[in-house]
């Protein structure tokens, strides 16, 4: 009798096991589902080349080319400006205090700022523009979402660089490099994919966050023509045009929603084809 | 001697890096301390326990209580817990201990597609599905059972609730718990689960008194993580929560959590005396919550994933 | 000469990891109550052989096995056969000890629980009967309630012995189950063996030739997959029938 049992309990938490892997995969499909149903009928040629005309969001002519390019241009100078630090920080991290309790303690701290909430990142990087004399602007959002992205991609890549066989800079400096040397020709060309992956992991978060740019980057029916103007983002696309109460500008809120989802998603496959791509011209 | 120079440029660059790599420390105390000078005002000016306890949220005539807010955050990130944490860490056990190595790696990518997909595309979802669902399915069903449980007690018509919050968040925090509880079981021994399944156990056995204790701190820490994450969510919440600054009573209430607040009100921020400060001590109060969480889970996993190497 | 009286056969047994061949047709009896002891070189599929033995083979990926593995005649790859069954009738001692995590008693009443063998009056004598025959029960008493991982690991090592004893086996299997400890632990734990194959069929998997000649009643020589001989402890040492095993008993490989 006890055996059937624990027979029966096994089955049970396996069911129950298997609902909730289940659930979480339905709920994935449920979303990407609902996004493109939503989404695509009101995708238009005109939603992705055209900027708001007058009366836009009354249900008027119009896309959300601001919005577009307004979040790549935003999303490519937070990338670029994260990419000035965190490449060198997490390299150097590996090369001079690989094991230190000092690296310890910055590893601990770009942990901790990756877990910040991005409105706080908002709200600090718009106390910092208020002190600075800025307005919401194309910078100003850029700067903010660099802060954002700065902890993901340094901390992505400090993982790359530690998976690293250790003989390969322990060849280099057999050849007489220093370590500066062996940092930037030997490692670096080992790790161009893992870089790549990382790069593109913090530039998907930046273009997909909206709680950051919401007081830095303000809103604006044109595409920027300054770093001090300032810029539209695709979040706040979603979130304002679905904040109207006409369905035509919902309707266009949700086409957003799938732009966004196909950049970002896409972002997320390229990036796991480029790693495997990549991957092939180095050493295991 | 051209190798004296290359190394000079080496130590040179060595010493300046000491500085660089001080750049997170000092960001982290930046931030801190920026929200903690702009909250000052209103710090100084109202006792804290009227901050912290006061449920009176009157910008203009001065009056500045925290309460609705921090229960809403409080009451959706709990009703998030409730919901993702029995079926992540399902999930993570099933992905762990019953499906092979090849099944694992197709797997993961999905996790991370989910984890991938922004906020204001969670909030989307959530305003067309959850939504809705909330107010005509869940709230009906369950509201029968309002007078014997009052956290079900349905006063409000809309779907906009702490549920439909709890809901979206619970969803959006699942790929953190589930990769991060998975990466913690697999640190666990291979030997340990023989030793248990050689004296004749079940699977379901091995991992209730083998696995799961010896893997409970690593588990824990991976779902103050996802808690953190959820105190913080922003936009996703805030489109489907209802934005109504009373201390919610039932999870069909409305509520206003504390990163909503932030983001709704950036635009009149400098138009009502102290309003700016209130919304940094917001923030910091945010912030605050979210540290201890966090410094508290990275700490444990270190801990976790460091002994297995 | 004693008559051989099987309690394990093996029958045309073949194993793979994927498309490698790791056992291959491989037939042995292994006697009632005398230590059976496998031998041969790293890779020769001795592991393998014993995973089969207690069906751990299973939880391998890629593995698969056809043939029979018969236990009193019975085979315990047959689809009737419950799998937890099959593993309470035999103990393992693995290369190391893992000890679960709980207290010292918690660990050798872990099986007791599972499968119900004792009321709550009698589980605390069971475990301290089996701590005694394991060697540990003097060294512990005093402490039973302490985790397990506070052991040194050579008690751990024998906390693991009394722990699969605990479940009442027929059959102890050990896979090279002095190797990870100090010689005194080694000695401690050989010991016990000894005693108990009055009363328990013992296998063990070793690459020490001086273990296998103290303790083998029997012996299974192995060489890439294959058995290349199998026979009695003392024919075998001082009268190998093969060159292979000769070779490798004067140390050649």
């Amino acid at each position: 009798m006890r055996w059937k049992w624990q027979q029966l309990e096994e089955k049970i938490v396996q069911l129950f096991m298997l609902l909730s892997f289940a659930l979480i995969l339905f709920c994935l499909l449920l979303i990407l589902y609902t996004i493109v149903a939503k989404g695509l009928p009101s995708l238009s040629w005109a939603m992705i080349s055209q900027t708001p005309k007058g009366g836009f969001y009354l249900g008027k002519e119009g896309g959300i080319l601001n919005a577009i390019i307004g979040s790549l241009y935003l999303a490519l100078g937070g990338t670029l400006i994260a990419l000035l630090f965190a490449f060198p920080l997490a390299l150097l991290l590996n090369i001079y205090l690989s094991q230190s309790l000092w690296a310890d303690l910055v590893r601990l701290s770009l942990d901790i700022l990756w877990g910040i909430p991005s409105i706080v990142y908002g709200a600090f990087g718009f106390t910092v523009m208020i002190f600075l004399g800025w307005r919401a602007s194309l910078l100003g959002g850029i700067l903010t979402l660099a802060l954002l992205e700065f902890p993901i991609m340094a901390r992505a890549m400090d993982e790359v660089i530690r998976r690293l066989p250790p003989d390969l800079p322990r060849a280099a400096y057999a050849l007489g490099s220093t370590n500066l040397e062996t940092a930037f020709f030997v490692v670096t060309r080992q790790i161009l994919p893992g870089l790549a992956t990382a790069a593109l992991l913090a530039f998907g978060r930046g273009i997909g966050d909206a709680a950051s740019v919401l007081f830095t980057a303000g809103y604006t029916d044109r595409i920027p023509n300054s770093l001090f103007s300032p810029a539209a983002s695709l979040p706040l696309a979603v979130f304002f045009q679905l904040g109207t109460p006409f369905p035509e500008v919902q309707q266009r809120a949700y086409s957003a929603a799938l732009i966004l989802t196909i950049i970002v998603l896409g972002i997320s496959l390229s990036s796991r084809w480029l790693a495997h791509y990549l991957d092939r011209f180095s050493i295991h | 001697m051209p190798a004296s120079h290359r190394s000079k440029l080496d130590r040179w660059v060595q010493r300046g890096f000491w500085i660089f790599s001080a750049l997170p420390t000092l960001l982290a105390l930046l931030i801190l301390a920026a929200l903690w000078i702009k909250s000052q005002p209103i710090l100084l000016s109202h006792p804290l326990k009227t901050l912290l306890f006061g449920s009176a949220w009157k910008p203009q005539k001065g009056e500045f209580g925290f309460l609705p807010f921090i229960s809403g955050t409080i009451w959706v990130t709990v009703v998030a817990l409730v919901i993702a944490v029995p079926i992540c860490i399902l999930t993570a056990l099933y992905l762990s201990e019953y499906t092979s190595a090849r099944t694992q790696r197709l797997i993961k990518p999905l996790l991370d597609l989910l984890a991938a997909i922004p906020s204001v595309v969670y909030g989307v979802w959530g305003v067309l599905i959850i939504v809705p669902w909330v107010q005509n399915s869940l709230a009906p069903l369950l509201g029968r059972w309002g007078s014997i449980l009052p956290i079900l007690t349905t006063t409000n018509p809309t779907g906009y609730s702490v549920l439909a919050g709890g809901i979206v968040l619970a969803v959006m925090i699942a790929p953190f718990i589930v990769s991060i509880a998975y990466e913690v079981l697999q640190t666990i021994p291979f030997g340990l689960r023989q030793a248990s399944l050689a004296l004749g156990a079940t699977r379901w056995q091995t991992i209730k008194y083998a696995v799961i204790p010896k893997a409970s701190t690593g588990i824990f820490a991976s779902i103050v993580l996802g808690c953190s994450r959820a105190l913080g969510e922003t936009m996703a919440v805030l489109m489907v929560v209802g934005n109504v600054p009373q201390i919610p009573r039932s999870i069909f209430d409305a509520a206003y959590p504390l990163p909503a607040l932030i983001a709704n009100n950036y635009g009149e921020m400098m138009s009502i005396p102290l309003y700016d400060a209130a919304l940094m001590t917001a923030s910091l109060l945010l912030l605050g919550m979210v540290l201890v969480l966090n410094i508290f889970s990275i700490l444990a996993l270190r801990h976790v994933l460091r002994e297995k190497t | 000469m004693s008559e051989i009286i099987p309690h394990l056969e093996t029958q045309n047994l073949n194993a793979y990891y994927g498309s490698t061949q790791a056992l291959e047709d491989v037939s042995i009896v292994i006697p009632r109550n005398q230590i059976t002891m496998i031998i041969g070189p790293s890779g020769c599929g001795k592991t393998t052989l014993l995973k089969c033995l207690n069906r751990f083979i299973e939880l391998e990926e890629n593995a698969r096995i056809e043939g029979k593995v018969l236990l009193d005649g019975e085979n315990i790859y047959s689809p009737s056969v419950d799998v937890t069954e099959v593993r309470k009738k035999s103990g393992l001692l693995a290369q190391r000890p893992y000890p679960l995590p709980m207290s010292i008693f918690d660990n050798v009443a872990y099986g007791i629980r599972i499968h119900r063998l004792h009321s709550r009056g009698q589980l605390h004598q069971a475990v301290q009967h089996y701590l005694q025959v394991a060697g540990l029960w003097e060294e512990v008493k005093d402490r039973l309630h302490a985790p397990a991982s506070q052991l040194s690991i050579g008690q751990q090592q024998r906390l693991c012995l009394a722990r699969g004893l605990a479940v009442e086996p027929e059959i102890i299997l050990g896979d090279e189950p002095t190797s990870a400890l100090d010689p005194i632990s080694a000695q401690h734990i050989e010991k016990r063996l000894i005693e108990l194959k009055q009363r328990y069929t013992i296998v063990l998997v070793s690459h020490i030739l001086r273990q296998a000649r103290r303790l083998a009643d029997y012996v299974i020589f192995m060489y890439m997959g294959r058995v290349v001989e199998a026979g009695p402890a003392h024919q075998v040492f001082n009268n190998p029938q093969h060159e292979r095993t000769r070779a490798y008993l004067s140390g050649e490989f």
